[in-house]
């Protein structure tokens, strides 16, 4: 291989043009990174659908002795591009309460997210991943428990005496404030 | 001039491969030199993996699965490819930790080679990040709640967690959005960077060179070909490893399609993770930011800072000691999950229903219907086999039971108290129905206020009192009533017994049996208990659980059986799966060698 001749060294008047070639070479750069950058932060701005009250069940498909029984949500999903009415979004445990109303849980742990188990035998709600345990009402019952805060309850309406309305939400994951996402 | 001299002119190739070739390497070469060429190696291999893979993947919530699904079930040698890319991932941690270990205990981080030890740790990191976001990629329900979980431990960062979520998520909620970003990161972004920090990582090696272990037992030499040998043979080695689990265990596990409504108690991460996952159990509410983001963050910070603690009189031991440590208590909670998992029969129920789902919905997408284009997730909705018992358990055997379970093998709070549905309307269960010794147990009447009925006591005063004739015309008649189901499972016995049951349908409205005192069967009879007529076929059985206190069936003297269908407590959809499934109406797939 040939030796390259060493270049002259840069003479002080053009600093001009270093200042002009740094400039351009960040413009270049700046406008595809920016725009690259603005797709990229586009989710932040989502929010999630729903959040209005939804049919879940028949009140004659909850138990009468107080007994929590799972139920899907059946919503619109958006997923980007897709809506898809009454596909599955979520579920909840349904509870009659002495005074004739409806406790809602949320089945989402608000651990990290795993759906919690209704134990019969136990009559507790047990989460598989992390073994968080709550009471019928939410609570959380050992103190050992890795979830922050009790299940998440949700607005529960009967409308006509007979149709379970919930107000289906999630709630953040991991603290201990009730936060909707 | 020759064509070689011409190229090396041109190229400069020859310098280039003897500065690669011939590096030196004090002491000769040695087998504890390999590691890093085997995780290049590896590298190389999942490069060459991944590529084919990305050629058949397609990243979105309705595709994701089914491209999977495709490549491992479908495509020439795909559950092949796939279980390479699988196994060399996880040997690749493996190899990490081994090569680690060999440079912390050889002191080949010490100065001046900080920048190398760093560049490989960052490395280290890139590595567990492929394996987290190649975990979601096949989108079923193992790498979907996986993911949840790990991305909301993500939001728990502080400050920033919640958009760091949301920007990771690709949006409020999880999707093809969350696909597409998790792919460009898995085969774009991370390995790019993989490439870039494997350049300067073996740069900062050949800048600095080898460091040998002391003592040396042989003179200098060079790479090529002692080293070389060792290190291939090494690969060769790795290879045999990932090959032999491959053909184990015939390639990696695909679930059952991701289901956001459909809990999986079985989520676990990948076994390399589980130490943190148990980490994790130990932190009660509120201190989770301690297990799962500080105390790893501090690991990491002092892992990064060992060149500077090297640098003491006892920091070279203490480093040692450390990753010793490290890796013991990584390696006690691993364990500890295990036999948790293993100790808790409901978590090998939760393994054993998942892979029922994940076997029985590859049965679905071979079915000649094949995977519609809402995806595979729809199959498993719409199968009387997967849905059938998640609806018994939940609507049905608060009273009933199914072979004495709850349709899923569990046991409900409360005893039977209505009969158990499995083979309703089956010759058999009509035999145990009709039988004096059992009509009053709690198998069929014996919890319901029929127990002392007309029907109870017509087969325990009446049946009980049957001759040899009266009995051989009481199995016609079964027959005939059961014929009136057309069951799946009795298609062949009832063309078989076609004369007989022609036979059994006059005796169910004659004089001897005289069914028709209290049922309607093809119009004649009196309507006190339900009709006769297509007895458990689909419409009938569609029809009583919708409406039992129909006149048609119990009427007024209906026994707490819910009004299923008028009420609205369960939709006509679900109704449907239940009866199909109680009547063995599902899809077979057909035996392996007539596919």
């Amino acid at each position: 291989m040939e030796p390259h001749p060493p270049p002259p060294a840069p003479a002080r008047r053009n600093f001009l043009a270093q200042a002009a070639a740094a400039v351009i070479g960040a413009i270049t750069l700046v406008i595809p990174a920016a725009s690259g950058l603005l797709v990229l932060l586009d989710p932040l701005r989502r929010k999630p659908a729903g959040g209005g009250a939804v049919f879940v069940a028949n009140l004659a498909a909850v138990p009468a002795g107080g007994e929590p029984r799972k139920f899907p949500v059946l919503a619109t999903r958006v997923d980007a591009w897709n809506r898809t009415p009454d596909v599955p979004v979520g579920a909840v445990y349904l509870q009659r309460l002495p005074d004739g109303g409806v406790r809602a849980l949320n089945v989402a742990c608000p651990h990290a997210g795993c759906f919690v188990d209704y134990k019969a035998a136990r009559d507790n709600f047990h989460c598989p991943c992390h073994n968080s345990s709550f009471a019928l009402d939410g609570r959380v019952l050992d103190p050992k428990s890795p979830s922050p805060r009790p299940l998440d309850s949700l607005e529960t309406e009967v409308r006509g005496g007979t149709e379970v309305w919930v107000r289906f939400r999630n709630f953040r994951a991991g603290v201990h404030e009730k936060i909707p996402v | 001039m020759k064509p070689l001299d011409w190229l090396d002119q041109r190229t400069g190739y020859r310098k280039l491969a003897h500065e690669v070739l011939f590096e030196n390497v004090p002491g000769g070469a040695r087998w504890r030199y390999v590691w890093g060429s085997t995780l290049v190696f590896c590298f190389v291999l999942q490069v060459i993996t991944g590529i084919a893979l990305w050629f058949a993947y397609s990243p979105s919530s309705q595709t994701a699965w089914e491209s999977v699904y495709y490549i491992q079930h479908e495509m020439w040698g795909g559950w092949f490819l796939r279980g390479l890319h699988h196994y060399t991932a996880q040997a690749m941690t493996v190899l990490l930790a081994v090569h680690l270990m060999q440079v912390v205990i050889d002191g080949a981080y010490k100065a001046p080679r900080e920048f190398n030890f760093w560049s490989g740790i960052f490395l280290l990191c890139l590595t567990l990040g492929l394996s987290l976001t190649g975990y979601l990629l096949p989108w079923d329900q193992k790498g979907y709640w996986a993911t949840r979980v790990a991305t909301n431990i993500l939001a728990i960062t502080p400050f920033v967690g919640p958009e760091l979520q949301q920007l990771v998520v690709g949006g409020a909620d999880y999707g093809h959005h969350t696909l597409t970003r998790f792919f460009a990161l898995h085969a774009g972004v991370i390995p790019g960077a993989i490439i870039l920090f494997i350049v300067a990582h073996i740069y900062f090696f050949r800048r600095h060179g080898l460091t040998p272990k002391e003592p040396r037992r042989r003179p200098d030499a060079a790479f090529w070909p002692d080293q070389v040998l060792r290190d291939a043979v090494a690969c060769l080695a790795v290879l045999a490893v990932v090959v032999f689990l491959v053909v184990r265990n015939r390639g990696a596990e695909l679930g059952a399609p991701a289901d956001p409504s459909e809990p999986f108690p079985a989520a676990r991460p990948e076994w390399y993770f589980l130490f943190l996952f148990e980490f994790l159990k130990y932190f009660p509410g509120g201190t989770e930011v301690w297990g799962a983001i500080v105390i790893p963050g501090l690991l990491m910070a002092l892992l990064a800072a060992m060149p500077f603690i090297g640098n003491w009189r006892l920091g070279h031991r203490f480093n040692v000691a450390f990753l010793w440590i490290v890796l013991a208590g990584s390696g006690w909670l691993t364990w500890l999950a295990l036999a948790e998992d293993r100790a808790n029969p409901d978590h090998a129920i939760a393994v054993a229903a998942a892979q029922r789902e994940a076997q029985r919905v590859v049965e679905l997408a071979r079915s000649p219907a094949g995977i519609p284009a809402t995806g595979a997730v729809t199959l498993l909705r719409q199968d009387p086999l997967t849905q059938g018992p998640k609806l018994f358990a939940r609507h049905c055997a608060s009273c009933h039971r199914f072979d004495g379970h709850d349709g899923l093998g569990g046991q409900p709070k409360d005893a039977a108290s209505a009969a158990d549905l499995k083979g309703f309307a089956s010759r058999e269960w009509l035999a145990g129905l009709l039988d004096p010794a059992r009509v009053a147990t709690p198998h069929y009447f014996g919890g319901t206020k029929f127990k002392n009925g007309k029907m109870v006591k017509y087969v325990r005063e009446d049946v009980a009192e049957y001759g040899p004739e009266d009995r051989k015309l009481l199995e016609f008649t079964i027959a005939a009533l059961s014929a009136e189901a057309g069951l799946k499972a009795q298609r062949d016995i009832d063309r078989r017994d076609e004369a007989l049951i022609v036979q059994g349908r006059e005796a169910l409205v004659g004089p001897r049996m005289n069914c028709a005192d209290c049922h309607v069967f093809r119009g004649t009879g009196d309507a006190v208990g339900p009709e006769l007529t297509g007895y458990g076929s689909r419409e009938w059985l569609v029809a009583f659980i919708g409406n039992a206190a129909h006149p048609r069936f119990y009427g007024e003297r209906n026994d707490r059986m819910p009004l299923f269908g008028e009420d609205k407590v369960i939709t006509p959809g679900e109704l449907g799966l239940i009866v199909d499934w109680l009547r063995g109406e599902w899809f077979v797939p057909p035996p392996a060698a007539t596919r």
